[in-house]
């Protein structure tokens, strides 16, 4: 945009093809056509006030706070208009509160409108200090008010979910959080009931505010009207510190802004990012962040006790001692395998990956806490290490797109950002989105999506049969700007990349890999793989290695030239002995494809040492635990899955806490290794000289089994995890687990009647591991087919089943709840 | 199984009801008034039940169904009456008598706004509400019963009229067909009217209606004489 | 010269079951349908604009105009919408003329979709009018019968269905916008215009919306002529029009004249003011157009003539009030109207009309202070023109239209207010 210089006839305002030219306020201004006459004011720096405008929503004119006097083709409209509905025009006059005094009267008196009925109740009101009623009020409000009658009242506050609470007195009825809900993250439940001067939001009886996104609502309320359960009360905010923060969650990297006081978060806001989260996040972004303070928190390292063999607190020096000792002593053996789980920053998956190298000299690390395939990891170190924002899929990307398809993805389950930008871009009608998976899904209902449905593990002849079959979907793949947005559980379906990537090639769309977990796409970059080293460079490659061991000023051959053992590599062996330790970053054995395995190991193996916040079930074998910062106690980075570095930096700043990438880097001090990365800024640095390496392509040609028949008795096991389950990192949040899905099954009705289950009834499901029983819904799934929650309450698959996305169970009509073993 | 579970007041007929009522529109969702009116006709008002039989014919939230069913005043939260009463007490008609016939209707019956005299839904039981303007106010001052017209009302005949249907009787309508009961009249609001075609020769011209006609009438008065053949303009030029 | 009552919409009430279709097609019902299916439906508008048939439903807006907004070949469905909400405070023409006539309006309906090229029509009825809804239903069962409505009507090849849809109770949803959301399903709160119906209506495509007098008088027009429809009313408010008159008359009901008659002609008609008690304020045109006087009795009662004299044509709904009402009483009432259909949707009225019956109330009581004169105005003058639709500018028509022309009542309930603190007089009110 261009403003005009200070004497507007001195130059000519050029203005470009799509724009039009106004006068705000006496000043000549060149707009894109289509914009809202409040955004223009605004980038002139004219604030109109505001009730009901969202840049991000639409429309509505609802509170007429904005008004102001238009002129269009020399001749006054005889009303004054709404800003925030009134698009720019070529020619049009505008004049604002600034410059008229009709406007000023107008603003003044809807000001007072609203007023009369809102309490005056500021000083005990969560929103008191930042709320624009209460600021538009002190600045332009009359000092007195000349409504001496009845306030309409309201029963105090309703809880509208368990962590949404809805203040009705206070409402300005703006209608964002109905607007929300309805348009951006497509649940609406909440509503506007009643009429006119009764009108108010509400739930409908015994159906609260169930949405993964309801936390938005509280955020974009503009007066105090909608708190949220575990902020209520708590602060105020002009006692908080606001900093800018990264999502520590999911893969999507939303900015964030952490409010804390005296040492404790007492909140978290969206930041406005419009490249990635716009002004969302999803309620685990904003409501789960106890986990790193809850009492049980590990603070000083621990030792286990050659005397006792338990585990006691010991000085930084024994335990950094003691776990080098020990870690030397098994490299020495048979050597130390290194999972490092998916939640790291860029720089602490950086010091595990440098550390296995120079410290461990091993190639045997792997950052998949999860089901993983060599396919997977073929695909990852082939393709995905080496995209980024400027040549792969973007979250504008997916926007613009004219197709996406999701290949074992659930979007607003893994990634839910990524699903509100599906969803906006298929709410515009521009994008069509078809879901590959097994039901109709919330998603691809709110996504308007085509589901592709198909038995799981058979996804990757599904895609293969594409062209024959739904050769529509392959055409509208073709076009420019395509997607295809491949999940996490990719990984457990035999084929599913190799297909993925011959899709790909056919069609010329762009693919994205979205993994769950925050850390991935850094651990990947970082090459805490047993494959790559950082940058992307084969570790089978020697001149890849011979830069990488110059950069780091390490003897040529430091780094072992065969890749290692991936996490079912390293975990077996360390079970058989063939390796004597482990150093564990904060995994959760039962996140493993085979937990029992990873028991196993964690008993079998020699040394284990583990860096850990919280106590797990690693910890009962560790025989060094050394106690690390969470997210908001140190600084770093995050790879989101577009591949884009998100910044952050320490939040809660001199608490002691250590970020892995320093404690390793005394560690390997210790072990006689520099690291240099004893800040996350050095390790950043670091990792910035060695730059990125060359593609070397993949070579993918994993074939689409044949699948056969589950068996009588039997169905085919599809499972995901839920944004809101059993999850570590959401421990502590009982508001938040208020708002989980409840935990069923799903099969068809045709399966439903095979295998003798009832309406409202229950389910057993069982493997030779163990069983569980809970209770069962009808679903369109494919015939024979049972899909389970991975991880949500007492449904724990992985754990209880050892069981995954593919796998057969036994299914029969069970008759009450619970797990057995 | 995703299905709502199977309901006890609303059965089979009335889904068949619910879906012929979606027929008739170009999208489903235009269903929603008339079928919260054959809620009506089953529950004598919009229960939350009938609330989840919408949502679930329709496949909306139960808070898109509230929402709509709690800004309309027809759609009540309460059982209602046998009967409902509905007198206007806008303007015109209370400057004739409207207020007088209301708080008349309200002391005999010993109930306010949208109470209801007697146990809702038995016989002679009585749903007293003040309306806003009918659309009858050259016949004012009017109530209504179950939305049929009872014109130029005092309080003695409205007292009468009230008396009369507490006692069982139905006296029929100044304009209106012969007095049914609310959910009769919901279920025809909602569209359904089976087997009452007598119902469209109750009287509707009063003679306020026809007044103007018949002065005309009386006195030769008539709109100028229409041309034998009027011709159509020609066909515009296309632009 | 016409005469001082045209019935032409009116006329056939008074034939025995003037609502059946055999009454119908024995009095000319349906014989401007075919005349009007053989013509091209672009000349179907050019006629109506020819005939200068402004908008029965409050606004006047010239109907051919809105037909001809709808875009051609724009490969979107078009629907017709009849407005037969009939809310607004005094209006009574349109449910006696659908429950007398009802197939002049079903003629009117299919002639305008196929103008517009419309395949689908609702008639959005208010709830209320039951015996209506029963009269208009069995109307479009007889009009399926006789293969007027359905596929290939007449032979022509055009296919029309229409619907009789019954509303639930606001009088908002009289306003086109809110009706649509309405009829969508949805809470009847005004949609943001533009987009405006022609190009984003029901559905999101093109719709035209008319009030049921402005789409019955189109058969007629079809028949006579754009001329012959111009022998009546006034060069720029041509045509005949229902004046609903109500109140202290001696004979209040409906009048057919032509558009332009005034208050003095039609109180001729209808045996002058009830009792002989003189006219004290009346309503041109509904609650919504700001009161006239006796002083206006001679206002020519067309969309010019009531606009020129300080108020609104509207649906000429003629409410006349005697001298033994109150205003501020009157005034109250009606406020208490607008409080209670007020959609909720935008602040000024919302909360305007909540503030100005407390206000209102207290006055009436006797409670009331000069300054609360002052208050009514000013808040008035914050919802009129700032409120989201036209529901909040009618709210403020009786007040501010009542304090102009009888201000000493106001003042004088004021006074009483201070005497009461004296001597406990009696409260003025309605009928005092
Ligand atoms: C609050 C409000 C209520 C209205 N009520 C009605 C009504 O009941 N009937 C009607 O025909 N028009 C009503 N209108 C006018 C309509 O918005 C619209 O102008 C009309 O239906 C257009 O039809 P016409 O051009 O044939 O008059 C109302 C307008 C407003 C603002
Ligand atoms: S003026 Fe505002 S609140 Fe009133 S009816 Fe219109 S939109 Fe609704
Ligand atoms: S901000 Fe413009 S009307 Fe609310």
């Amino acid at each position: 945009m261009t403003i005009a210089p200070d004497k507007p006839n001195a130059t000519e305002l050029v203005v470009p093809e799509g724009h039009v030219k106004l006068v705000i306020d006496g000043v000549e201004v060149v707009a894109p056509k289509g914009e809202l006459l409040i955004r223009t004011a605004e980038r002139l720096g004219t604030v109109i006030p505001r009730f009901c405008d969202h840049p991000l929503l639409e429309p509505a004119g609802a509170c007429r706070q904005c008004l102001v006097e238009v002129e269009m083709g020399g001749r006054p409209m005889p009303k004054p208009q709404a800003s925030c509905t009134m698009t720019v025009a070529d020619g049009m006059v505008v004049k604002t509160q600034l410059t008229s005094p009709v406007a000023d009267k107008a603003q003044q008196g809807v000001m007072e409108l609203l007023l009369i009925n809102h309490p005056l109740d500021c000083p005990v009101c969560d929103k008191g200090g930042e709320c624009p009623l209460q600021n538009q009020a002190i600045a332009h409000g009359r000092s007195d008010s000349r409504f001496h009658e009845h306030k309409r009242t309201f029963p105090k506050p309703i809880n509208i979910s368990t962590q949404v609470l809805l203040d009705r007195e206070r409402c300005v009825l703006c209608q964002r959080c109905t607007r929300f809900s309805a348009q951006i993250a497509g649940d609406p439940f909440i509503e506007l009931l009643e009429r006119g001067a009764q009108q108010q939001i509400g739930v409908a009886q015994e159906k609260p505010f169930q949405s993964y996104f309801s936390g938005n609502t509280i955020q974009i309320c503009p007066v105090g009207a909608l708190t949220s359960a575990a902020y209520r009360f708590r602060a105020r905010p002009f006692d908080l510190v606001s900093t800018p923060s990264i999502c520590e969650h999911c893969s999507s990297g939303c900015a964030e802004r952490t409010d804390w006081r005296r040492g404790k978060v007492q909140r978290k806001l969206a930041g406005d990012d419009p490249q990635v989260n716009e002004e969302w996040i999803c309620d685990k972004g904003r409501f789960a962040f106890r986990y790193a303070t809850t009492a049980d928190r590990i603070r000083r390292p621990l030792v286990r006790d050659a005397a006792t063999g338990e585990l006691r607190e010991s000085s930084w020096t024994e335990a950094l001692q003691v776990a080098a000792a020990g870690l030397a002593a098994a490299r020495d053996a048979h050597g130390v395998g290194v999972l490092t789980g998916g939640r790291l920053t860029v720089e602490d998956a950086y010091a595990y990956s440098k550390f296995a190298r120079i410290a461990l000299r091993t190639n045997d690390i792997d950052f998949r806490a999860r089901p993983h395939s060599a396919e997977e990891l073929e695909f990852l170190s082939g393709t995905t290490v080496f995209t980024n924002p400027d040549n792969g899929v973007t979250f504008g990307g997916i926007e613009s797109a004219p197709a996406a398809l999701l290949v074992a993805f659930e979007p607003e389950e893994e990634a839910p950002i990524v699903f509100l930008r599906l969803r906006k871009a298929a709410r515009r009608g521009t994008t069509k989105v078809f879901h590959l998976g097994q039901f109709t899904t919330p998603a691809v209902e709110k996504t308007f999506g085509t589901l592709l449905a198909c038995v799981p593990g058979a996804e990757a002849n599904a895609i293969n049969a594409l062209p024959d079959h739904a050769s529509d979907v392959v055409d509208l793949l073709g076009k420019p700007g395509a997607v295809i947005l491949v999940g996490e559980r990719a990984a457990e379906i035999p084929g599913a990349f190799t297909a993925v990537a011959r899709l790909a090639e056919r069609t010329g769309a762009k693919v994205a890999w979205i993994p769950r977990r925050a850390g991935e796409r850094g651990a990947l970059a970082v090459g805490a793989t047993p494959n790559l080293l950082p940058g992307g460079r084969h570790v089978a490659n020697a001149s890849a290695r011979t830069e990488v061991e110059r950069t780091w000023g390490v003897e040529e051959g430091t780094i072992p030239a065969t890749p290692g053992r991936d996490t079912t590599g390293i975990l077996t062996a360390a079970a058989n002995g063939e390796l004597s330790g482990l150093v564990v970053g904060g995994v959760d054995p039962f996140d493993l494809p085979d937990p029992v395995l990873a028991q196993k190991a964690l008993a079998g193996a020699g040394f284990v040492v583990s860096l850990e916040l919280r106590p797990s079930a690693v910890t009962a074998h560790a025989d060094v635990v050394l106690p690390i910062a969470p997210t908001v106690e140190k600084s770093g980075s995050y790879l989101n899955w577009e591949g884009r570095r998100r910044e952050f930096g320490t939040t809660l700043e001199g608490t002691g806490a250590l970020s892995d990438c320093r404690v390793l880097d005394t560690l390997a001090v210790e072990m006689d290794a520099d690291l240099f990365t004893q800040t996350p800024a050095a390790a950043a640095a670091d990792l910035a000289r060695l730059g990125e390496g060359v593609p070397s392509g993949s070579s993918l040609n994993v074939a689409a089994p044949l699948q056969s028949p589950a068996g009588p008795g039997k169905a085919v096991l599809a499972t995901w995890h839920r944004l809101l389950g059993n999850g570590s990192l959401q421990v502590d949040e009982p508001h938040l687990a208020g708002t989980a899905r409840p935990v069923v099954a799903k099969v068809a009705e045709v399966t439903a009647t095979q295998f003798g289950l009832e309406t409202g009834g229950y389910v057993t499901v069982s493997t030779e591991r163990g069983a569980m029983t809970l209770p069962v819904e009808t679903d369109d799934l494919p015939e024979g087919v049972i899909w389970l929650p991975t991880n949500s309450g007492d449904v724990t698959v992985r754990a209880t089943l050892g069981a995954g996305h593919g796998s057969i169970v036994s299914v029969s009509a069970g008759s009450s709840l619970g797990v057995t073993s | 199984m995703t299905q709502a579970p199977e309901s006890t007041t609303f059965d089979q007929a009335t889904a068949d009801r619910a879906q012929a009522i979606i027929a008739r529109y170009p999208q489903p969702r235009s269903a929603l008034l008339p079928m919260l009116h054959l809620v009506q006709s089953v529950e004598g008002y919009v229960s939350q039940e009938g609330i989840r039989f919408c949502a679930g014919q329709l496949d909306l939230t139960e808070a898109e169904v509230s929402a709509v069913a709690t800004f309309y005043t027809m759609y009540k939260r309460r059982p209602c009456g046998e009967h409902l009463v509905s007198v206007c007490t806008n303007t015109l008609c209370a400057a004739l008598g409207g207020d007088e016939i209301y708080s008349t209707l309200k002391n005999h019956l010993g109930v306010g706004h949208d109470e209801t005299a007697g146990e809702p839904g038995t016989p002679g039981s009585i749903t007293l509400e003040h309306a806003e303007c009918l659309a009858a106010c050259d016949l004012g001052p009017v109530l209504q019963v179950n939305y049929e017209f009872y014109d130029n009302q005092t309080p003695e005949k409205a007292l009468g009229l009230v008396k009369a249907l507490q006692s069982g009787e139905r006296p029929a309508p100044t304009r209106g067909a012969p007095l049914t009961d609310f959910k009769q009249a919901e279920l025809q609001l909602a569209g359904f009217f089976e087997g009452r075609d007598a119902d469209l020769d109750g009287p509707s011209a009063a003679p306020e209606t026809l007044r103007g006609a018949e002065i005309a009438q009386e006195r030769g008065w008539d709109a100028p004489a229409v041309p034998a053949n009027a011709e159509f303009p020609a066909l515009p030029e296309k632009k | 010269m016409v005469d001082p009552l045209t019935p032409v919409l009116t006329k056939r009430w008074t034939e025995p079951r003037s609502w059946t279709i055999e009454t119908y097609e024995r009095t000319g019902g349906y014989t401007a349908l075919p005349k009007a299916l053989k013509a091209h439906p672009d000349q179907l508008i050019q006629q109506c604009k020819d005939s200068g048939l402004r908008g029965r439903g409050g606004a006047g807006f010239p109907t051919g105009m809105k037909w001809g907004f709808i875009p051609q070949g724009d490969g979107k469905p078009h629907y017709l919408v009849i407005n037969a909400d009939e809310g607004e405070p005094g209006t009574c023409k349109d449910i006696p003329l659908m429950m007398a006539d009802p197939h002049s309006l079903i003629e009117g309906v299919i002639i305008t979709s196929y103008a517009i090229r419309a395949n689908f029509a609702a008639i959005y009825v208010r709830g209320e009018a039951l015996h209506c809804i029963r009269r208009l239903n069995a109307a479009v069962r007889e009009a399926y019968a006789k293969g007027y409505l359905g596929k290939n009507v007449l032979g022509s090849g055009f296919d029309l269905d229409v619907v009789v849809h019954a509303g639930a109770g606001a009088y908002i949803c009289g306003e086109e916008t809110a009706l649509l959301d309405s009829l969508e399903g949805r809470r009847g709160q005004p949609r943001l215009k533009p987009p405006f119906p022609a190009t984003s209506g029901l559905y999101a495509s093109p719709t035209v919306v008319n009030n049921v007098e402005t789409i019955a008088s189109v058969p007629f027009i079809v028949n006579g002529g754009a001329d012959w429809f111009r022998e009546m009313g006034r060069d720029r408010s041509p045509g005949p029009k229902i004046y609903s008159l109500s109140g202290h008359v001696t004979n209040p009901g409906q009048y057919e004249a032509p558009m332009g008659t005034t208050l003095r002609q039609l109180l001729e008609m209808a045996g002058g003011m009830k009792d002989g008690i003189p006219l004290k304020f009346w309503t041109p045109g509904g609650s919504s157009t700001p009161l006239f006087t006796a002083e206006h009795l001679d206002v020519p009662l067309d969309f010019e003539g009531a606009a020129e004299a300080g108020s609104m044509l509207g649906t000429t709904a003629v409410q006349v009030f005697n001298e033994t009402v109150s205003v501020p009483w009157a005034v109250m009432k009606w406020t208490e109207f607008y409080k209670h259909e007020s959609c909720g949707k935008c602040t000024p009225c919302r909360e305007g009309t909540y503030w100005l019956v407390q206000i209102l109330q207290r006055m009436v009581a006797g409670n009331g202070t000069a300054s609360d004169i002052d208050t009514l105005l000013d808040v008035c003058d914050n919802i009129l023109g700032r409120s989201f639709c036209a529901l909040g500018d009618g709210a403020v028509s009786p007040i501010t239209s009542g304090i102009k022309y009888f201000k000493d009542e106001f003042l004088a309930l004021c006074d009483q207010n201070s005497a009461k603190n004296r001597a406990n007089s009696v409260l003025a009110g309605a009928n005092a």
